[in-house]
């Protein structure tokens, strides 16, 4: 099964507990994952269910090619990873 | 009274409190380190809101029911699924409107449970259930004249003004930057596009009346008198006698007739301060000097009142949340972008310094539960 595993960041808003996820796709993963942490969609993605401009997932440590419908494929024992793009120094 | 006011900053929530022998200070911290764009103290119950905007993350809501002491988060106000090939895009930038809250710019209460919200881009949100659910509200969004409106300060256009007539809890008047004046006599279903008078003065000379062009800075009301508003205007000050159907614009104001914040008194219609700032691109105090402007005749004179004021020279800039008066119109409260907060006990006669040291400040309002 995917494991799904996030920034350390979120932590101070929501609780982000990582965890292995059924799924084909980024996007079915995700939605598994809302199932049972429903306060956590808001952080990862916009209204329009894309992701939010300043986030980034990593699928096995290489960041997703479909940012609006999260229809990269995953398999069995991948690694997804949601991260935030840091700005400053 | 007003013994107590709540100031969002870019660093957290503050709450403001009076000791026994009058001295203000920090009460209270919440959010420490996330912009709170907006806060609201419910009239009458223990009731409060913070809106967050965590960038990254989001646009957050957070609730409590007992006065701060404990907050959960709560739905967020998010527009629907934009429809497949619909063109809407930003008149200025070419660019797709993002159909996503970007920040909560306004938050009002209306009848009991009910709630409305301004937000960028543009989206007014109504709700019935204190905040539970919220809808878009889609009678004003779907007007093709919405299309036209666009950013002033930021990159599009925002609701920040959300008047609710006490004496008519269905008919709502809103602010837009920039997009002029909006009414609804039906809670919302029916919109009408008012403000004959109003001038601009960024726009082609043949569209300077047109009222959708109008970049309205902040509205508000005198509660006693609801059809009375006033208006901080980019361009000025305008007065209104009807509601916001017809303004006049007020001439000569010293020092300045920029600004973006404006209040006014809950009794007296003829009565309203203002903060002026240096027009237009500077936007900081006229000759450093940090002074409140008062009207008690409806404009006709104007009083610059600085006492416990910066002596010093001054660059603050208060923004058009960040001045409020309490329910018995004897108190005022102003934070500015380099967090310095007043408050007056006189009716703004005399000022006194409460931090110089808060975070920007974003917006300042008066707990009206004590």
């Amino acid at each position: 099964m995917p494991t799904l595993n996030f920034t350390p960041n979120l932590r101070r808003h929501v609780e982000t507990p990582a965890a292995p996820v059924k799924g084909a796709t980024v996007r079915q993963v995700l939605e598994m994952y809302f199932q049972v942490n429903p306060q956590v969609r808001g952080y990862i993605l916009d209204d329009q269910g894309a992701l939010r401009k300043h986030m980034a997932i990593f699928l096995n440590q290489e960041l997703i090619c479909d940012r609006s419908d999260l229809s990269d494929s995953v398999q069995e024992n991948d690694d997804i990873f949601v991260a935030q793009a840091l700005s400053g120094g | 009274m007003g013994n107590s006011l709540l100031v969002g900053t870019r660093k957290g929530l503050f709450r403001i409190e009076r000791d026994d022998v009058g001295r203000w200070g920090i009460a209270q911290s919440w959010f420490l380190g996330d912009p709170v764009s907006m806060a609201l103290a419910e009239p009458g119950s223990q009731r409060l809101h913070a809106a967050l905007d965590l960038g990254h993350f989001g646009v957050k809501l957070h609730r409590s029911e007992d006065a701060g002491e404990t907050w959960t988060e709560a739905p967020a106000p998010a527009f629907p699924p934009k429809p497949d090939g619909l063109e809407d895009k930003d008149p200025m930038q070419g660019i797709d409107l993002p159909w996503n809250t970007q920040l909560i710019w306004a938050l009002e209460t209306g009848g009991p449970g009910e709630l409305w919200c301004g937000v960028i881009p543009g989206g007014l949100f109504h709700s019935s259930d204190g905040g539970d659910n919220w809808a878009l509200v889609r009678s004003l969004w779907d007007d093709p004249r919405r299309q036209k409106w666009m950013g002033g300060g930021y990159d599009f256009a925002g609701i920040h003004s959300i008047l609710v007539d006490p004496c008519d809890l269905a008919h709502v008047t809103v602010g837009v930057s920039v997009g002029g004046v909006w009414s609804t006599q039906d809670r919302g279903a029916n919109w009408r596009l008012i403000g004959s008078g109003l001038r601009n003065a960024y726009m082609p000379p043949e569209k300077a009346g047109d009222p959708l062009s109008q970049d309205v800075h902040r509205l508000a009301h005198c509660p006693a008198n609801p059809d009375r508003l006033w208006m901080q205007h980019h361009n000025g000050i305008f007065l209104s006698d009807d509601g916001g159907e017809n303004w006049r614009e007020l001439h000569d104001v010293p020092p300045s007739s920029f600004g973006f914040a404006v209040v006014v008194h809950p009794t007296d219609p003829d009565t309203a301060w203002f903060i002026p700032a240096t027009k237009d691109e500077q936007r900081f105090p006229v000759d450093a000097r940090l002074v409140v402007t008062r009207t008690r005749d409806g404009g006709r004179n104007f009083e610059v009142l600085h006492q416990g004021l910066p002596e010093e020279p001054a660059y603050d800039l208060v923004y058009r949340h960040a001045l409020d008066i309490s329910g018995d119109g004897e108190r005022l409260a102003f934070g500015s972008t380099t967090g310095s907060l007043w408050i007056s006990e006189d009716q703004g006669d005399s000022w006194q310094s409460v931090s110089k040291h808060l975070p920007p400040v974003n917006c300042v309002r008066f707990e009206l539960t004590t």
